[in-house]
């Protein structure tokens, strides 16, 4: 079998990127404005709440545990080594609520939800519901995305404030049955080493994360090209994309916040 | 076969604009990428005419529905609907004219995470009509189509010529002044064709509503312009010999971009031009 190689022009690729910036950054723009126009589609807002928030809770749950016993595992033997076993709460706590309880839950619901969105989205597209919509005088970026949008970020800071517990749980879990560790001292070590700062972290990263993880897998939905097989590609590139700019955005938001804040 | 019962015989559908037509084309062009897909097109559709429009397959019948609607951008030109200039409006301000403009879609586009009366009430739903008002209208619209038992069901439920019946209950249930049609009897079996023709017919003589209607089957338009609906007997009847094409119907055939023929029933079936013969043969 033969192939035909095209060789696309680089000018003509960055046109596309910032074609595609373009478009997102616009589609971002008006999911937020239309929070200010009426009709707000409230029960699409608590239906997609519930599809993205309580759909995604099972998993939102095992990984929160499991990360936050997988920390305290793999800290324990070399704190364990300096005598330090009992800031093993320190270590889980300031790691789950300021990163990985964020970073782990982002990444999960953009695997679950910003698919599902794109290729909502991308069927809608080819089989033309999207322009029966706009033809019955109904605007899909107020029906189909600003609940979605709204809907993603309120439940994605409830997910994480579970996965930041369950992670707690999870370390105390490790802590006191495998090395013994004083429960008391497991969970005063957890509170008193969280500082305003890190709560602040740790709440801010997924009103952000959510906020990608929506509008990244509208974009991609709303764009599809190409039938069944685009619907396909839209969903992977939603994942992608999502991921990538969550683990930039995680970097920059940390920065930042120590920029601000100063380092501990 | 007679036609369903009609639901309320309301002619606020008649009510036109005195002045100018129900759309208007002004030397209209679109192309994507290379492909030139309408090229400087012009025609007028008085109101209360239908307009079957032809044209082989990628002629660009579908393109010239969609920008009626405005759900496209031309290149060139200025489209008129209902006395507005759908090429100078924003899409907010297109929602609105587009309240007073139904469209039936190729493949029907109904929702299909919604059950059929929601398909159907979309539009009621979203005036935030009364529960009870839209169930009545919704009631209506599906009789009109012969399809009340579908109330529950899902599109995935229906066959082909049931989704594109529930298509014209949509489109109809606002009684818009212009119905767009997009190919509304392609792939369908002769008997349900029929069905199709008929309720179009009886929208273009009972309610007078404006149509545009692309399509493939010459047969279906000859139909609509030798028929007429008999609002006594409840059904579509031939016209008597001698009054054929008496009815407000015309044809538009476009070739590469152009078109070339846009006229009624009469003049057609008597052009001298060799395309347009071996089309219509």
């Amino acid at each position: 079998m033969a192939f035909e190689l095209e060789l696309i022009s680089p000018i003509e690729v960055a046109k596309d990127v910032a074609l595609a910036v373009q478009e997102y950054t616009l589609l971002s723009a008006q999911s937020l404005a239309n929070f200010f126009r009426r009709p707000l589609y409230m029960g699409d807002m608590l239906h997609q709440s519930d599809l993205i928030g309580v759909g995604s809770l099972p998993i939102v749950i095992l990984t929160g545990l499991s990360v936050g016993a997988l920390l305290a595992l793999n800290s324990a033997s070399t704190l364990q080594r300096f005598g330090g076993i009992t800031l093993i709460g320190q270590l889980v706590s300031i790691g789950m609520v300021t990163e990985l309880g964020p970073l782990i839950t982002g990444l999960m619901v953009a695997g679950r939800n910003a698919s599902g969105m794109a290729s909502e989205l991308g069927s809608m597209i080819v089989t033309e519901q999207i322009d029966a919509m706009r033809a019955l005088g109904t605007d899909p970026t107020k029906k189909l995305i600003t609940p979605r949008v709204g809907a993603t970020v309120f439940m994605l800071f409830f997910l994480t404030i579970i996965a930041d517990l369950l992670g707690l749980i999870g370390g105390y879990a490790v802590a006191h049955l495998l090395f013994g560790l004083n429960s008391q001292q497991y969970w005063t070590s957890v509170w008193q080493i969280l500082v305003f700062r890190d709560v602040l972290t740790g709440l801010i990263k997924p009103v952000l994360f959510g906020f990608i993880i929506s509008t990244i897998g509208c974009y991609y939905g709303i764009s599809t090209r190409g039938g069944t097989q685009g619907v396909g590609r839209s969903t992977t590139q939603a994942v992608v994309a999502a991921s990538v700019l969550i683990l930039i955005v995680d970097f920059f938001v940390t920065k930042l916040i120590f920029a601000i804040f100063g380092y501990r | 076969m007679p036609a369903p019962t009609l639901p309320s015989e309301n002619p606020a559908a008649a009510v036109v604009n005195p002045s100018g037509y129900a759309i208007e084309f002004d030397n209209v062009s679109i192309a994507f990428d290379e492909n030139v897909v309408l090229d400087g097109i012009s025609f007028q559709l008085p109101h209360g005419e239908t307009k079957a429009l032809f044209g082989v397959a990628g002629s660009g019948k579908s393109t010239v529905l969609k920008l009626a609607m405005g759900l496209m951008r031309p290149d060139g030109g200025r489209i008129f609907v209902l006395g507005e200039e759908v090429t100078r409006m924003s899409e907010q301000e297109l929602f609105e004219l587009r309240r007073r403009v139904g469209i039936v879609f190729q493949e029907s586009a109904l929702f299909d995470s919604l059950k059929v009366y929601e398909n159907v009430a979309f539009r009621l739903m979203e005036e935030r009509i009364s529960a009870e008002e839209v169930e009545r209208r919704v009631r209506e619209a599906l009789r009109f189509v012969e399809l009340e038992q579908t109330y529950d069901m899902r599109p995935s439920e229906l066959s082909g010529g049931m989704r594109r019946r529930v298509a014209i209950a949509r489109a109809i249930i606002t009684e818009p002044e212009v119905l767009l049609y997009d190919s509304p009897t392609g792939g369908l079996d002769p008997v349900t064709s029929n069905t199709i023709v008929e309720l179009i017919v009886k929208q273009r003589d009972v309610y007078k509503t404006s149509a545009l209607m692309a399509t493939h089957r010459l047969q279906d338009a000859f139909t609509m312009a030798t028929h007429q609906f008999d609002k006594a007997t409840n059904q579509m009847v031939v016209l008597p010999k001698g009054q054929h094409c008496d009815v407000p119907m015309s044809f538009l055939i476009l070739r590469d971009g152009k078109v070339i023929f846009d006229g009624d029933g009469h003049q057609l079936a008597t052009s001298h031009d060799d395309y347009i013969r071996e089309y219509i043969s």
